[in-house]
């Protein structure tokens, strides 16, 4: 018999990672300075001002280099899902390729028609209308996002579907159910609005470099003055999305929570770990003490995850053993679960056996057998516990990178917005400093989100439904291999290329007023 | 309105969207002949700017025909791009080159310099209509491929759709009439791409000169699609039988379907006019410059018609070459009745897309 090549799992993985994480490295940028250039514009449009015309055009130029790295790496993701994920694309295409579609419908011509009037519109546009087709540009930016995020969030929590076993794939019984799920609009608002800080961020840090360099100082306070607003909107929300977001994890994820803590052992009222060191080549099933040391804020996991600071927090041990309480009972185990996962799974070859036969009362009772234990159907690839357990340093480490930062932040952005607002920003060269050195570190935060967000969720592609070894094309490891290398050489050559031309047109500052450069 | 009816509406949006691809094409086709058609730098830097405008329209119809694909019909998303693996990457390598392209060539600090971006364009020009057009042909002209959904439930290999080769998609071009098809493409594009030029560029030597290879690539075009469309008639394909769902072979199948829809053969007989009065009337009138107003929905009208019979009629779409009951019908291969009703509402903004298209298109054309 076939078996599934673990290493096409591992290169299938590694290249779907590869081109999320560049991808990543442009999408922030582009919702986060598409919003503040528009809000840039809108004040040249509501005062007349030239200058506001002259900053809103620089941030689009950048915007502009952001953007088409964005679509390059953009279109290979949508593929990807056909290319290396074909079982993928059957098992769930019925549900994950709707919002897909609604995406290029509704949002992709809606970017790529106006961003056209953006930059070649100036003269030949009203004002009203090229103010408009900015917005439009990052509305439809943003519509993009919401329903790519509305599919991965389908995949984190799946709702609103049913398993056919005549079709062999899971089909969607509610679009709303899809579409509004708590856990859609709530990754929806924090990933969209986390942009938004690092578009702050990124205009905070440019603009500073002007101010250091004595250059462009009145372009320079004017950016700030808006980035900051956005900056300090965009992570106070951003970490009340993030609370919603860690409680939804606790319910539905509670494996990906326990990477996140690095928690093996669970309890009633648990503390959140600040700082800690994990014990290297920590198993689920050894006795080492998973921390080397940790300082923790007591009873906090508790609360953040359930709202209660006494209530129980399931570790990884406790998952893989089951055994606690749950609102629907007491927990099953792992194996527990991978039992029933091969009971639905030999279900549904029976369904199918009987159904060819023409056997209905045979394909009746195997179909009554898949439905009760379909819930637990992705388990069924698993061999042991250990295959439901995510990498816990990886998200462990991510998940503190991703919060240490954003608290780094919300301080960076409200002393910035104190010097501005007392109009001492200007001669306080250290924390010009401290925005430019930060630049990177925006990015550092929102990659080490994504981390947590998709390595956490590992082994499933579909939580509980689909692991992503069972969700692959069947092509060679080699060719994957292959593409791999091609696309990390293209990506980084073009990744030197996006930030090697946008330092020349940092370096180069805004045009002047009547220059009415456009065009390429 | 029963699942039939939805399956058929999507099967006409994707093709209408693929029909809407091939038009669009034009920006690839200009790509392809910039050097040919100017010379001097105001030449080129006009040419450049010209598709500088229009390249997304392209691009964003393919990731929307990807998607909508997807969507309605996951199994072919399933099995075409999980199985021709080297023909789908090479067509994406061709778009992610593009699509830095216009942006970054003259940028200063761009890197590579600004004759490898125009490089890159060139290799889209020319790659994506023949990668593209092979990749459609493959619609008449089948695949090496398996489909066995109980696949899943197997304890080794769950993977439903195999290809059967080890070339995952580059053995297409062993087949003639796949390479003919992709050349037809390639050179209807680079027609297409000399009619926009025509018609958005006022500037007497460029016209002049795209007048005369439009003569040019317009033959070739002919000399390669009339013998493919005659084959397509002639020829047989694999169709499910309604009662039975065996699939089998009939005899001019393609041919049926024309016959059986009227409706499709009008649209295609009204397109080949629409595409010859565009080419003729602008290789043959100094002043006419609307060719592409005429050609480009001709040109829509004739994929349209081509893609429909492909699907209709109970018609294998997608032909597996080592296994009929693999292969894959508009019955077989669809999303469920629930996903494509609620996509059908969402289609119901594609007019408005269209509309808005429309509008920014004319005033950025605005003199």
């Amino acid at each position: 018999m076939n078996q599934i090549d673990v290493s096409l799992v591992d290169w299938s993985r590694a290249q779907f990672a590869l081109t999320a994480m560049y991808h990543w490295l442009f999408v922030p940028l582009t919702l986060g300075l598409g919003l503040i250039m528009s809000i840039m514009e809108t004040i040249y449009y509501r005062t007349g001002d030239e200058k506001w015309k002259r900053t809103a055009k620089f941030w689009m130029k950048l915007f502009g280099v952001n953007f088409a790295v964005g679509v390059a790496t953009g279109i290979i993701l949508e593929f990807e899902f056909g290319t290396n994920w074909s079982n993928y694309s059957w098992f769930v295409g019925d549900i994950f390729g709707a919002p897909l579609a609604i995406e290029g419908i509704v949002a992709f011509f809606l970017e790529a028609t106006f961003i056209a009037v953006m930059y070649f519109g100036w003269t030949k546009v009203s004002k009203r209308f090229h103010l408009a087709s900015t917005w439009l540009t990052v509305g439809g930016a943003t519509l993009s996002a919401l329903w790519i995020l509305v599919a991965n969030a389908w995949m984190q929590y799946p709702a609103g579907m049913g398993f056919n076993p005549d079709t062999v794939r899971n089909e969607m019984e509610s679009f709303w159910a899809v579409a509004l799920s708590p856990m859609a609009i709530n990754k929806f608002f924090h990933t969209v609005i986390s942009s938004w800080t690092l578009g702050a961020a990124f205009v905070a840090g440019v603009s500073s470099w002007y101010l250091l360099k004595k250059r462009e100082k009145v372009f320079a306070l004017d950016s700030i003055k808006v980035a900051v607003l956005v900056g300090i909107t965009g992570i106070v929300l951003s970490w009340v999305t993030g609370d919603g977001s860690g409680n939804q994890v606790a319910e539905k994820q509670p494996m990906k929570l326990a990477a996140m803590e690095g928690l093996y052992d669970g309890g009633n009222g648990v503390g959140l770990v600040a700082a800690a060191i994990l014990t290297p080549g920590k198993q689920y099933n050894d006795s080492q003490d998973p921390y080397i040391f940790k300082i923790e804020f007591p009873k906090m996991l508790s609360f953040l995850a359930n709202r209660d600071f006494n209530s129980f927090v399931p570790g990884i041990n406790d998952l893989v053993k089951g055994g606690y309480s749950t609102p629907d009972g007491p927990a099953l185990s792992i194996d527990q679960k991978i039992e029933k996962g091969k009971i639905a799974r030999a279900a549904l070859a029976e369904y199918s056996v009987a159904k060819k036969a023409n056997d209905t009362e045979r394909a009746a009772d195997a179909k009554q057998r898949l439905e009760a234990n379909f819930d637990h159907f992705g388990y069924a690839y698993f061999n042991s516990p250990a295959d439901a357990i995510p990498n816990v340093p990886l998200v462990f480490y991510a998940f503190r990178v991703m919060v240490i930062l954003a608290g780094f932040f919300l301080l960076l952005f409200i002393v910035v917005w104190y010097y501005s607002a007392k109009n001492k920003f200007a001669n306080t060269p250290w924390l010009q400093w401290v925005c430019l050195l930060s630049i990177p570190l925006a990015y550092i935060t929102s990659q080490a989100g994504w981390i947590v967000a998709e390595v956490g969720r590992q082994p499933w592609a579909i939580q509980d439904i689909l692991p992503v070894g069972a969700a692959i094309s069947n092509i060679s490891a080699a060719s994957v291999k292959l593409t791999f290398f091609v696309f990390l050489i293209l990506f980084t050559v073009l990744l030197i290329a996006e930030l090697s031309i946008m330092l020349k047109q940092i370096k180069a500052g805004p045009e002047k007023i009547d220059e009415g450069n456009e065009g390429y | 309105m029963d699942y039939s009816f939805y399956q058929h509406y999507w099967w006409f949006l994707v093709s209408l969207l693929g029909a809407l691809l091939v038009f669009l094409l034009f920006v690839q086709g200009g790509q392809s002949q910039i050097y040919t058609l100017g010379k001097e730098k105001r030449e080129l830097d006009l040419l450049f700017n010209s598709l500088a405008k229009k390249w997304e329209l392209t691009f964003t119809t393919l990731v929307t025909f990807g998607g909508a694909f997807f969507a309605s019909f996951p199994l072919f998303y399933s099995t075409s791009f999980g199985g021709a693996y080297w023909v789908w990457m090479l067509i994406l390598f061709s778009f992610v080159i593009q699509s830095v392209g216009y942006e970054f060539m003259n940028k200063q600090g761009n890197f590579l310099g600004n004759k490898t971006y125009k490089l890159f364009l060139f290799l889209n020009g020319a790659l994506a209509p023949i990668l593209l057009g092979a990749a459609v042909s493959t619609l008449f002209f089948g695949a090496e491929f398996v489909v066995q959904k109980d696949n899943l439930a197997s304890g080794g290999m769950p993977v439903i759709s195999s290809w059967q080769n080890a070339l995952h998609g580059l053995e297409a071009v062993g087949n003639l009439w796949n390479v003919a098809f992709g050349v037809a493409v390639f050179f209807l594009s680079r027609s297409l791409g000399g009619l926009y030029f025509i018609n958005n560029i006022q500037d007497e030597g460029i016209r002049k000169n795209s007048r005369k290879h439009l003569l040019y690539n317009a033959v070739l075009f002919l000399l390669f699609f009339l013998p493919y469309l005659i084959n397509l008639l002639l020829k047989s394909g694999l169709a499910e039988n309604a009662t039975t769902g065996v699939i089998a072979e009939e005899s001019y199948k393609y041919f049926s379907n024309l016959l059986a829809n009227p409706w499709i053969l009008v649209l295609l007989l009204v397109g080949v006019v629409l595409v010859l009065y565009g080419f003729i009337r602008s290789v043959f009138s100094a002043k006419f410059i609307y060719g592409i107003w005429y050609a480009g929905p001709g040109v829509v009208l004739v994929v349209l018609s081509l893609l429909l019979i492909a699907g209709f009629g109970g018609t294998a779409y997608y032909p597996s070459l080592v296994d009929a009951q693999s292969s894959l019908t508009i019955a077989n291969s669809s999303s469920s009745l629930f996903t494509l009703k609620a996509m059908s509402v969402v289609s119901l903004l594609i007019p408005f897309v269209l509309a808005y298209i429309w509008y920014v298109w004319r005033a950025l054309d605005k003199k």
